[in-house]
């Protein structure tokens, strides 16, 4: 790639920090040079993105229909599975499993619920009511 | 307690930290590219079976630790490196680093990182940021990702260090050992070393899931995708290939950029070996892997999406991998002058 051919496409990241890129200059010399953003790779995250929205709309349904408890919802707003989830509680995989029940989540302890919330960095009383603060 | 110590961005997080980390003792001269190719840190695998992020799990560079870690001992330079199961314990040990003057590498994972924007936090596990001081609860960082320096208070860093799930760091710290400064001849030797191991890894890793015939075997793949996938997974799945090869940290092309510019630097070291001539074909890699992923965004973006350009979009891979092929058997067959 030439210096001059570097990508200026304003990206969510390139409002934050630009990215060196490394390219070469007219003699063929590499030198690295700033990007803003590449229109091909923004589309990319964007699709990432329009997938996880997908699920997590998803999930909420599922909350909603009583199929499952809030802790779905928040695994997949918090883009974790179930081994990640465990990692970070330090509950079995089968404890999470039995706990997006609705019926085991609502006779959840407090302190129960607490591991759950610090994994997911957010308040008990939010992680009942399935309520986001964006961060 | 503030250490001297210069921030520098790079495009790569673990070949910025690690050049970072050795500029004084090599007085500048090991380069991001020259910490890169040292570390061999170029790569190509398609891990069958393994999904992230509910797409395939592909990777352009090679494991994380090991550009570090290759460096170091290419140069000679011995590392201390520490991982943790108490939180206590690794700030304690940080604490202790930092107050005898070592700017510190860490390993962290990039979901809870304050200072990253939210549609870039993913649940990766192999960041790599340099820490080089503490004022009170707050700790001096330097990512290389970052054009500036920034802060983290001790809750945040311990937070990040100790990231769960998949390459866990469990609070990774490494730094080299303070010694002489390196001479030119150590670092001819690392390159040498270097460029050995990266020919080993993409030309004669068994199986075809790695190096450059690993390439070949997901451009043959991707031409399958449409049928196998449907036409709008298909299009997720190669959205995730162009973030994996273009994302935050690769320099562009897959890190075949960076990787020819070590090359032109290698060659200013050992001239006489056609190094200069092998870095402009890591160039056109480049830039074959960056119209690859042209074509990829069309198909994701719903511009076209016939399995004709499917097919186009898996030969582009299969000249990479003949093309990188070449490349790496003219570094193999180098007699050193």
């Amino acid at each position: 790639m030439k210096k001059d051919e570097v990508p200026q496409d304003l990206s969510s990241l390139g409002k934050i920090t630009k990215e060196v890129c490394y390219a070469t200059d007219s003699n063929g010399k590499y030198t690295t040079e700033l990007s803003s953003g590449w229109d091909v790779k923004i589309k990319a995250l964007d699709v990432a993105w329009e997938d996880i929205q997908k699920r997590i709309a998803a999930a909420k349904q599922q909350v909603e229909n009583n199929n499952a408890s809030p802790l779905l919802f928040f695994m997949e707003y918090r883009l974790m599975d179930i081994s990640i989830l465990a990692d970070y509680t330090g509950f079995w995989k089968w404890q999470i499993k039995r706990h997006l029940k609705p019926e085991v989540f609502n006779n959840l302890s407090e302190n129960k619920l607490q591991r759950y919330a610090d994994a997911f960095n957010i308040k008990v009383a939010d992680l009942k009511s399935m309520t986001v603060h964006e961060d | 307690m503030k250490i001297e110590f210069e921030h520098r961005q790079a495009a790569h997080c673990e070949s910025g930290v690690t050049s970072n980390l050795l500029r004084d003792i090599s007085n500048g001269k090991i380069t991001e590219p020259l910490a890169f190719g040292m570390g061999a840190g170029l790569f190509f695998a398609h891990i069958p079976f393994i999904k992230i992020n509910n797409g395939p799990a592909i990777a352009f560079r090679t494991f994380p630790g090991q550009i570090f870690n290759s460096t170091c001992k290419a140069l000679g330079i011995p590392v201390i490196r520490e991982k943790f199961r108490s939180k206590e314990k690794a700030e304690a040990f940080l604490n202790e680093c930092l107050d005898e003057g070592h700017p510190v590498g860490c390993q962290v994972g990039v979901y809870y990182l304050p200072y990253f924007p939210r549609e870039y936090r993913f649940h990766f596990n192999a960041h790599n940021l340099i820490v080089y001081g503490h004022e009170g609860d707050k700790y001096l960082i330097s990512d290389p990702i970052m054009e500036n320096p920034t802060t983290m208070d001790s809750y945040q860093l311990e937070r990040v260090r100790f990231a769960k799930g998949t390459l866990a760091p469990r609070g990774h710290v490494y730094y080299p050992k303070k010694q002489a400064v390196i001479t030119d001849e150590q670092i001819r030797q690392a390159i040498k070393n270097g460029i050995k191991k990266n020919v080993n890894r993409m030309l004669y890793i068994p199986g075809s899931f790695a190096g450059v015939s690993g390439i070949k075997s997901t451009g043959n793949k991707i031409k399958k995708w449409r049928d196998k996938l449907g036409l709008q997974k298909a299009g997720s799945y190669l959205a995730q290939l162009v973030r994996m090869q273009e994302e935050i940290g690769t320099g562009g092309g897959g890190f075949r950029y960076i990787y020819a510019a070590f090359l032109q630097e290698a060659d200013a070291y050992l001239p006489g070996n056609q190094l200069a001539e092998i870095s402009v074909m890591f160039t056109k890699a480049g830039d074959l892997w960056r119209t690859a992923a042209v074509q990829a965004a069309g198909i994701y973006k719903g511009r076209i999406g016939s399995q004709e350009d499917f097919n186009v979009m898996g030969d582009y891979l299969i000249e990479i991998s003949a093309l990188e092929k070449k490349a790496f058997l003219m570094l193999k067959n180098i007699k050193w002058q």
